[in-house]
Parts: C-alpha cells; sequence; structure tokens
C-alpha cells in the first residue's frame, strides 16, 4: 500500500502535466475559448498538485520505517536497473514540503499571470509546466534507484528551462533558461559517470544495492566526487551556481518554486539519500565542506550589495544551501534536512511576497521602494516573518535550523565529530558564523529598502495584492513561523535523522543552551550595523559601506565573465575551428579525390584528342611497341 | 511454409509490389494511395513478426550465435553461393518495424505533400523500392544477399535527393545544381563502400566456403589473419555508411538537400544499415577482428561525438544542423558496439531506434519550418513559438528528446553507452566514457541554441506570417513518433526485451 502511494505521488502531477500540454494553445486575442482553456490548465494544475499534496500528507502518516518496493525496470548484463520506490519518513516530509509549495505555487500563479497578462496565451503550458516540474521533484524524492533519479533530476532541469524562458516580454529571459540548463547538465556529466561507477561496481542501481555493496575506496571516492559535481550544478554551489541568480527572469512563482522545494533541495537531498556512501570517504566530505564554505560567504557577501529584490533572495538561497551541504559534510543530514524544510518555508514566502510587491510597484528594484509598509501591511508583515527566519531571529523557523547547522559544525569542529577532517570543519563553522552577520545585515537592509523609510517615488498607491496572492504567502508564513519548533520534538528529529543501525541514539536537532547565544550575538551584530548605517544618513543604500567592493559583490565576484572566458569562449571557438577544420581537411580530402580524378580524366581524355597525323602515329608506334613485346616473349618463351 | 516464414516474405513482397502497382496505376493521386496502403500494410506484418514461436530448436549439438525466430532458406543462384536465406530475431526485428513504421509515414504524408520536382507517384515508388531494400539487409541472413539487398537502397536514394532534393528558395524553385552534387557525393562515396563490402564479403565466402550468416557468425573456422582482413574491409564500409568520423562527410550534404522525407528515410533508417551490419556482420563474422580493432573503433566513435556537436554548435543552417547531429548520435552507437559488451550492444540497438524515431520526427519539423518559412537559416529564424507555437512545444519536444534527457528514447543509448564503457574499465575506456560524457553535454549546448534561435525571441519577418495551423497530415505523420520516443524512454524494454537473448549469444562468441 505504501508502496503504491509511493508510486502515486509523482504519477498524479505528471497525468496532471501531460493532460495540461495538450490543451490547445490558445490564441492572442481574449476570447471565450481562450478562458476556457486557461479555466481548464488551472483546474489541471491545482488538481495535480492537491493531489501529490494528499499522497504526500498519507504517506507522512503512514511511513514510519524504510520501506522499499522495485521492479526491473532494464536487465541488462551485469547491471540490473530498477523501477521502484525507497520511503522512508524524511522523504515523506521532503514530498510535503514539495507538494505543499507546488500548489501554493499554482494558486498564486492564477492571480500573478492574469488573463489580461500578455504572456497569458501561453497559461497552459506554464501550468503544465509546474506540473511536470512537481512530478520530477517527487520522481527525485521517491526515487528507489540512480537512474530513476536521474530521470527526475533531468527532467526537473529541462522544466525549469521552460519556465524561465517563459515571459516572453523579457529579452534576457531565454539566454537565463538556457544558461541554466546547461550549466546543470555540465554537473550532470558527473552525475551520469557517478552513477554508472557505482552501478557497474555494485551490479545494480537499485539504492539499496548500491548502499549494500563493499565498493573500493578508490572507486567510492571518485564515483562520489563525480555525483558532487551533479550536486553542485542543481543545488548551486560554487563553481556551478552562476545560473540562479539569472534564473530570476523566469516569472517570480517560478523562482519560489525552484529556491524553495524543488531543484536547489534536489541536490541535498539526493546526498543525504546517498549519505553512507560520501560519509565513508575522507576526501569527499572535505571538498564538500570546502566548498559549502565558499559557498555560503559568496552567495552571503554577494547578496548585501544587489539592488533588485529577486536578485537578493537568489544570493540568498546560493548562501542558505551552502549551510545544508555543510551540515552534509559535518555529519548531520538530519541537520541539513532540518535547515531544507524550513528554507523550504521561509524562502517560498519570501518569493511569493516579493512577487505581491513587483506586482503592486512595477519594478524589482530596490532603489525605487520604500515605504511600503502603510500600503501593504500583509505583505509587511510577512515579509517580515520571512527575513526574520532567514536571518535567524528566535523564534522563527530558520532560528532553529540554522542552530542545528551550527551545533553540528561547532562539535565537527572542537570534537572532531564527523567525517569530514577537523580543519575543513572549522573552517565551515567560522564560515557559518560570518554568514549569520551578513545574512542580519542584507535581511535588515532589505527591509528598510522596501518596506520602511518613505517612498523614493509617487508610486501608483501600493496596496495588497487580491485574495489569490495574499492566502498562499499568509499560509506559508505558518511553517516560516512555527515548523523551528517541531525540531525541538525527538519524534520529528528521528524522522529526519533516523538512526542507523549500529548507533542506538538519533541525533538532536536543536541544541538548547549556551551555544544558541553566539549566533545570537552576530545576529545582534548584523541587525545592529545595518540600522546604524541607515541612522547616519536615511536616505542612502546601507550598501555604500562596501565602498569600492560594491561593484564586484553586485557581479557576483565576475565569476560570470570567468565562466565565459575559460570555458564558453574556448568551446564556440572550438566549434568554429571544428567546423571549418570538418569543411576544409576531412571533406576537402574527399571532394580533393573527386576533383584529383575528374581532372586526371580530363588530361587522359585530353591526350587521346589529337589530330588524324598524331593519332596516325600513335597508332603505328603502339603496334610497333605489341609486335616487339610479341617477338621478345614469345624468344624468350622458347629459349 | 509456416505463418512466420510467410511473414518473413510478405514483409518484403508487399512493399516490392506496392512499387509496382503505383509504377502501374496511372493518376498520381490514386497511385500515391495504392503506395500509402501498401507501407501500410506492411507495419501491421513487420510487427507480426514477433509473434509464433520464438524458441529455436537446436539441430546441433552446439548452438548457433543466431538464432532466428523465423527462417526461411530458398536455393537462388547457386553459382555466387547466393540463397534467398532470410530471418528474424531480437536484433533485427526492432529495425524492420521502425523501417515499415517510417516508410509508412513518409507516404502518407507524400498523400498530403509532394516537394516539388517530380511526380508524387514516382517518389512513393522509389520510396517503396528503398523500404524492400532496407528491410531486406535487416532479415537476410546469407551474406551475399545481404550485400544485394544493401546495394539495392543506393540507386532509388540518389534518384530521391536528385529528382525531389534541393533547399526550396523563396521564389518556391528548389536549386538543383547543389541537389545533384549532393546525391553525387553520396552515390559515389557510399560506393566506395560498397566495393569494400564486396571484397569483404568474398573474402570470407571463399575462406569458410559458406555465405550463412548462421555458420559464420562466431568466426567459424576462419584464421586470425583473414578475420582481421575481412573486419577492416567490413568495418570500413559499414562504417562509411553509419557513418563514423571522419568518413562522414556526404551525410551533410545528402541530408540537407534531400527532400523532408527523403531526410526522414535516410537519417531513420538508412543509417542503420550501416551500425546493423556492423553489429551482425562485422562483429558477428570476425571477433577476432573486432576485438582487434575495438580501441580504434571506440577512440573514433567517440570523436564524432565530440567533433560533431562541436560542429553543430557553430552551424548556422537547421537542416545541416540536424543533419550533423547524427554524427554524433551514431557516435553513442558505435562507442556501445565498440566496448563490445551486452551492454553496449544493447545500448547500440536502442540508441538505433531512438535516433531513428527522434531524428526522423526532427527532419519531419525541420521540413514544415522551412515550407513554412522559406529558409533554413537560423539567423532569419526567430520567434517561433509566437507564430506557431504547436509546431514551436513539438520542435523543443523532439530537440529535448535529441539531447538525450532521461525518460525520453535519446537517453537511453548515451547512458548505455557510456555505462558500457565504464564497465569495460581501464584507463583507455573510462576515458573514452568520460569524453562521451561530456559530448553529452555539448550535445545539450547545440541543441539548446537551436531552440533559442528558432523558437525564442521576436518573430523576424520570415516567421511572422506563419500560420499557426498544422494539417492533419503532419499531425498524422509526427503523432507515432512522438507517442514512440515517450514509450520507449519509460519503458525501454519494449526494444531491449527481446534483444537480450542474441545480443548474450553474440557476446559469447567473442569471449
Amino acid at each position: 500500500m505504501n508502496a503504491l502511494l509511493g508510486a502515486l505521488l509523482p504519477a498524479v502531477p505528471l497525468v496532471a502535466g501531460l493532460v495540461g500540454l495538450l490543451l490547445p494553445p490558445a490564441s492572442r486575442e481574449a476570447t471565450p475559448g481562450r478562458l476556457s482553456a486557461r479555466r481548464a490548465a488551472v483546474a489541471l494544475g491545482v488538481t495535480g498538485a492537491a493531489g501529490a499534496l494528499a499522497v504526500a500528507v498519507a504517506l507522512l502518516a503512514r511511513v514510519d520505517t524504510l520501506t522499499e518496493a522495485s521492479t526491473t525496470w532494464l536487465d541488462l548484463a551485469g547491471l540490473r536497473i530498477t523501477l521502484g520506490v525507497r520511503l522512508d519518513p524524511a522523504a515523506a516530509l521532503v514530498a510535503v514540503a514539495v507538494a505543499a509549495v507546488a500548489l501554493l505555487v499554482q494558486v498564486y500563479s492564477v492571480g500573478y499571470l492574469r488573463p489580461e497578462h500578455p504572456d497569458d496565451d501561453r497559461y497552459p503550458p506554464y501550468a503544465a509546466q509546474i506540473s511536470l516540474f512537481t512530478a520530477a521533484m517527487l520522481t527525485v524524492v521517491v526515487a528507489g534507484d540512480l537512474i530513476m533519479l536521474l530521470v527526475g533530476w533531468e527532467v526537473m532541469g529541462i522544466c525549469s528551462y521552460l519556465l524561465i524562458a517563459h515571459d516572453r516580454r523579457l529579452p534576457q529571459a531565454p539566454a537565463a533558461a538556457t544558461k541554466a540548463f546547461l550549466v546543470t547538465r555540465v554537473g550532470d556529466v558527473g552525475f551520469l559517470l557517478g552513477i554508472a561507477l557505482l552501478g557497474v561496481s555494485a551490479g545494480s542501481s537499485r539504492i539499496a544495492d548500491v548502499l549494500a555493496h563493499d565498493h573500493a575506496p578508490g572507486l567510492l571516492t571518485a564515483a562520489c566526487l563525480l555525483l558532487l559535481a551533479g550536486v553542485a550544478g542543481k543545488s548551486a554551489q560554487f563553481p556551478l551556481h552562476t545560473w540562479l541568480p539569472d534564473a530570476m527572469a523566469g516569472p517570480t512563482p517560478i523562482s519560489a518554486l525552484i529556491h524553495a522545494a524543488t531543484m536547489v533541495a534536489a541536490g541535498v537531498y539526493a546526498v543525504t539519500r546517498l549519505f553512507d556512501l560520501f560519509a565513508a570517504t575522507s576526501v569527499v566530505p572535505a571538498v564538500l565542506g570546502v566548498t559549502a564554505s565558499v559557498t555560503l560567504l559568496l552567495g552571503a557577501l554577494a547578496a548585501t550589495a544587489q539592488d533588485d529584490l529577486k536578485r537578493v533572495l537568489a544570493w540568498s538561497t546560493v548562501s542558505q544551501i551552502g549551510y545544508m551541504t555543510g551540515a552534509l559534510a559535518v555529519g548531520a543530514p538530519g541537520a541539513a534536512l532540518f535547515h531544507l524544510l524550513t528554507h523550504a518555508a521561509f524562502k517560498a514566502l519570501l518569493f511569493l511576497a516579493a512577487g505581491s510587491v513587483i506586482h503592486a510597484v512595477g519594478t524589482a528594484l530596490m532603489s525605487r521602494m520604500g515605504g511600503l509598509r502603510r500600503g501593504m501591511p500583509v505583505t509587511f508583515w510577512c515579509t517580515l516573518v520571512g527575513l526574520g527566519a532567514l536571518a535567524g531571529v528566535p523564534p522563527l523557523s530558520g532560528f532553529w535550523s540554522k542552530d542545528g547547522v551550527l551545533a553540528a559544525a561547532q562539535a565537527a569542529a572542537l570534537d572532531g565529530t564527523g567525517p569530514a577532517p577537523t580543519w575543513v570543519a572549522w573552517s565551515f563553522w567560522i564560515a557559518g558564523l560570518v554568514g549569520v552577520v551578513l545574512t542580519a545585515w542584507y535581511a535588515t537592509r532589505v527591509l528598510m529598502l522596501t518596506f520602511l523609510g518613505r517612498a523614493r517615488e509617487p508610486l501608483p498607491n501600493p496596496h495588497d495584492p487580491s485574495a489569490l496572492l495574499r492566502w498562499p504567502v499568509l499560509v506559508l508564513a505558518v511553517p516560516a513561523t512555527l515548523l523551528g519548533l517541531a525540531g525541538l520534538s525527538p519524534a520529528f528529529a528521528a524522522r529526519l535523522a533516523p538512526a542507523a543501525p549500529d548507533t542506538a541514539t538519533t541525533p538532536e536537532l536543536v541544541h538548547v543552551g549556551p551555544g544558541l547565544l553566539l549566533p545570537l550575538v552576530l545576529l545582534l551584530v548584523g541587525v545592529g550595523t545595518a540600522v546604524v548605517g541607515r541612522r547616519r544618513s536615511p536616505t542612502e543604500d546601507p550598501a555604500r559601506v562596501l565602498g569600492p567592493l560594491r561593484q564586484l559583490f553586485v557581479a557576483g565576484f565576475r565569476l560570470d565573465e570567468v565562466q565565459h572566458t575559460l570555458v564558453v569562449r574556448p568551446v564556440r571557438a572550438l566549434a568554429r575551428v571544428a567546423r571549418t577544420g570538418d569543411e576544409v581537411v576531412v571533406d576537402g580530402v574527399v571532394e580533393g579525390t573527386g576533383r584529383a580524378a575528374r581532372s586526371l580524366g580530363g588530361g587522359l581524355a585530353t591526350l587521346h584528342r589529337a589530330a588524324l597525323p598524331r593519332a596516325a602515329a600513335g597508332v603505328l608506334a603502339g603496334a610497333l611497341l605489341i609486335g616487339l613485346a610479341a617477338v621478345l616473349l614469345a624468344g624468350w618463351s622458347s629459349s | 511454409m509456416t505463418v512466420g516464414q510467410f511473414l518473413l516474405v510478405a514483409v518484403l513482397a508487399v512493399p516490392a509490389l506496392g512499387a509496382v502497382a503505383v509504377a502501374a496505376v496511372p493518376r498520381d493521386r490514386a497511385a500515391r494511395l495504392v503506395g500509402t496502403i501498401a507501407a501500410a500494410l506492411t507495419v501491421p506484418l513487420a510487427a507480426l513478426l514477433a509473434t509464433g514461436d520464438r524458441t529455436w530448436t537446436s539441430y546441433t549439438a552446439t548452438e548457433p550465435a543466431i538464432r532466428p525466430w523465423h527462417r526461411l532458406d530458398l536455393q537462388w543462384v547457386p553459382g555466387l553461393d547466393l540463397r534467398l536465406h532470410l530471418g528474424v530475431d531480437g536484433i533485427s526485428w526492432p529495425l524492420v518495424v521502425l523501417t515499415a513504421l517510417l516508410t509508412a509515414l513518409c507516404c502518407g504524408y507524400t498523400l498530403w505533400r509532394v516537394p516539388p520536382g517530380g511526380s508524387g507517384r514516382a517518389l512513393v515508388a522509389l520510396l517503396l523500392v528503398v523500404e524492400v531494400g532496407i528491410l531486406g539487409t535487416f532479415l537476410a541472413l546469407d551474406l551475399v544477399l545481404f550485400f544485394l539487398f544493401f546495394e539495392v537502397v543506393l540507386l532509388p536514394m540518389y534518384a530521391i535527393i536528385v529528382g525531389w532534393g534541393g533547399s526550396t528558395g523563396r521564389d518556391g524553385r528548389p536549386a538543383r545544381d547543389a541537389a545533384r552534387a549532393a546525391a553525387r557525393k553520396f552515390a559515389l562515396y557510399t560506393l566506395f563502400g560498397s566495393v569494400l563490402l564486396l571484397v569483404g564479403v568474398y573474402v570470407v565466402v571463399s575462406a569458410a566456403g559458406t555465405a550463412d550468416l548462421i555458420v559464420l557468425t562466431g568466426g567459424g573456422e576462419l584464421p586470425r589473419s583473414t578475420q582481421l582482413a575481412a573486419f577492416v574491409l567490413l568495418g570500413l564500409a559499414f562504417a562509411v555508411k553509419s557513418p563514423l568520423w571522419p568518413l562522414h562527410s556526404w551525410l551533410p550534404d545528402a541530408h540537407t538537400q534531400a527532400p523532408t522525407v527523403g531526410s526522414v528515410v535516410l537519417a531513420g533508417v538508412l543509417l542503420k544499415m550501416g551500425t546493423y551490419g556492423l553489429i551482425r556482420v562485422a562483429v558477428g563474422v570476425a571477433p577476432e577482428g573486432a576485438r582487434w580493432a575495438a580501441p580504434v573503433l571506440g577512440a573514433l566513435a567517440v570523436a564524432a561525438i565530440l567533433v560533431g556537436s562541436l560542429v553543430c554548435l557553430a552551424q548556422t543552417e537547421l537542416k545541416r544542423l540536424i543533419a550533423y547531429s547524427s554524427v554524433g548520435h551514431m557516435g553513442f552507437v558505435l562507442l556501445g558496439v565498440a566496448t563490445l559488451t551486452a551492454t553496449g550492444i544493447q545500448g547500440a540497438l536502442i540508441g538505433n531506434i531512438a535516433h531513428g524515431v527522434i531524428t526522423g520526427l526532427l527532419f519531419f519539423l525541420a521540413g514544415a519550418i522551412k515550407d513554412r518559412t522559406g529558409t533554413g537559416s537560423l539567423a532569419e529564424l526567430s520567434g517561433l513559438r509566437e507564430t506557431a507555437p504547436r509546431l514551436a512545444g513539438l520542435l523543443a519536444f523532439a530537440a529535448v528528446a535529441s539531447l538525450g534527457l532521461p525518460g525520453l528514447a535519446g537517453f537511453w543509448g548515451e547512458a548505455l553507452a557510456v555505462i558500457a564503457a565504464v564497465q569495460v574499465g581501464g584507463a583507455y575506456w573510462t576515458t573514452l566514457a568520460v569524453l562521451a560524457a561530456v559530448g553529452g553535454a555539448l550535445t545539450a549546448a547545440y541543441l539548446l541554441r537551436l531552440l533559442r534561435r528558432v523558437t525564442h525571441g521576436r518573430p523576424g519577418p520570415a516567421v511572422g506570417s506563419v500560420t499557426p495551423v498544422l494539417s492533419g497530415a503532419e499531425l498524422t505523420a509526427w503523432a507515432p513518433l512522438v507517442v514512440l520516443t515517450l514509450a520507449i524512454g519509460l519503458a525501454p524494454t519494449l526494444v531491449l526485451g527481446v534483444a537480450g537473448e542474441p545480443v548474450a549469444a553474440l557476446v559469447e562468441v567473442l569471449r
């Protein structure tokens, strides 16, 4: 029964998505047919997501131990690929988060892309693609086989590509979409190779078999490092994070979907699924920890200087995912998943609230906002909750989950627990603490620039949005506030971090004690610095204190340019060389052979076209030669 | 004569008789209809070949490496060692069905639209003759008969390219000279391959004293030197047809200049004669040679993947880009064969089928776009999703399938080739696996570039006037390919379920 529910989980939105794709594309004019297609699309999308949520909740209630079911998908000599589900309580929790965010995004989109919106004639494919996206992520969540996980993994990539390119008015959207897919695909080269290594080694790509098999240490390290490349691509970890800020070209609900529960969460989740393999090596956690530290600080610093509200949130996602991968590196998958869940709640909240702001103001640039608190009280309070959770203000959700991560890092650094070397734990712990200051600072800055102070420009009476936009935000405020408290319950902790058979105790998610004080002090430092800076000059952007570094941070440390110089341009040049070489050299030889044969034939033909005297002389000479040869041969053979 | 034997004959006879009937019917449209019916009838006949008792009854102590489900063995021309020896098994059956299906779709498409140049009935007749040749190649179990069918295809295809080919200009008149040059290159280049094939066939036949593929598979009693020579000759011949880099340069011109239905048949099934021949004849008959040449074959296959993808990345013409993409995709298929493992050969088989379905669809779509806009230049095409959302959506689907998205048909061939190379192990093959996987990322790069150029952005003048309507004939021709792409992607056993045993038997003789 549980296995059936597990299979049903991705199947429900998949069917909704496939049927949705078949809906007729509406004409550009607002005709009755167009509206009915829209209604059908809305109904399909919402039903699919709601169905998935119902199944996920049922699974959450029923699954309390590891449940597996699988059937052979493809049986090759020496490699069995299966189709099956692997359900545990953590998977059920993540599934609930995914389905809930997807449902809210579907509802929010109805209000966000209104019938009079210029993109609305493509509402049916848009809603269907969200459904497919959800189905793909849920496939990753329940997958009991690495190849099956890869299917969900990459389908998610292509759905993000389609959805980021949705807005036809943004000229940068197609490029951003292509970048998102290609950067993650480059990581997926490693992911596929890693799966191939593990699958071939274990003789099966079923996760249970791969985990149970005793891999050779060298192979295991290589395979896990390759898998990490895919994880870095999907979860936007340095150096494959460059696609995420650009992906803001997508409609805001899509950003919420990508950043909160799907796509970026998939990488972290996949590592927790294979955690025992990663933890069995020493190199892999070290690499993971170092990239986590770099990503965490990089994202936080870049977030401090952005003017675009959505880009601040995007960079903050990069930074927060750094906390999760760091938690994995120091051996706390439970803490990583806990932060993943709270982050899903507050980041979805922040994006949807930002969508309401952008909707009301007509721009995403914070330099043109201000004083929105009066006109949009509901959005203000919700954003306050979201930013508080992001910065880690007690008792909001992010406070507890971030504390869990930092406590794990502290334990690994001071006591040497966890699979990563101590110096890695130290560097991640320090980076995490610095990150707390930075996060508090930029969260405060966002709040001050958008909702507080005076309006920068006379705005056309900003107001809280319609119910369709308001309710999803309000609903998300509940888990963004309270989910952290769940971490105090041992039952919840046991669900997220199921005790391995050989260890008796489940690790605590939340450590109430003096350790909580350090992040709190740092939080106050961050908030205080921002507030003081603002007091001094109320009209200016607090980011001016960054001085000359500001431009560097805005440009995300110019890593885009580095990527362009080191990868994109050489590949393009290589492509031109390959094309020329193929046409001039490889095909040139072929064409040259043809031409040479023709000119040889032509030459011989010319030789044979002669006037009568020379032709007659030629014939006589030939006869003479043949006669001579005959005589000589006859003489030679008779003698 | 059993039902199976009857089906074997019928699969070849129905399109052959159809071609004759088309030639005999004077009225153009009626003739096309007759041809389409013949082609459509062939599809269920081909599919039914999988029915009946599939177990092999052994007449000898040791089981041969080819165990056909049905076979028919008749004397034909004793002087040439030529027997009418037909059979079908799990390696050939998916290809037979694919050939029948694609030809039927092409004939149906021709009912709706005849490319400018010649009469529709001649085109249909030629398509049916090509079909007979390709089906015969897949069904032949006699080496000389195989060669005969292999050659039947060449001239009708040449005629199709010359007669109906050429990229149509804005005035509606095709540029004939380019088509003629491309067709000449195609015919001469592949004829060069055929000469090698003929020599190879007679090297084998004269050394072994038989042309029976069932007896020959596994190398029989052939000495090592003969096997090496035979593999070089046969391998080169099939490498030209497949095509394997750097013997591919006939392909882009021929595919670009051929009419839509010609491109579909060329890319969809004609190339498969090369890879099928490589698996069944070259590897099967000269396993020693295959083992000896495998590293070279693997390196060239990976070179094809990388060079093909890079060339596509710098390509500026729609059809030419799709044509070049075949070089890269067939590179994955050939890499699978080169590993000489069960996984690799299965990957090659499903890669063959997937490429036929997906590239067939891509060529149909490219033809539809070129017909509507009058241009194939990527610089002039843009914003197709604004004026023709369905067409753009289908193009996106086909491109995404072609870039090997897991869950669609194209994935399995690429993934299994990489997995097989990893399976062989060692530094050399692991490097090849890594490079092939990188080629997968490049494949995504050029297909997304194609989509970005063609579907996104604002409609240019060429695209602005396109109407969004797709004709019923177009949808009928494309729908089966879309469904198959999805079905094979989700259930690869559709293709590989029947291939497991014959591939295992083949790999057995390679040990």
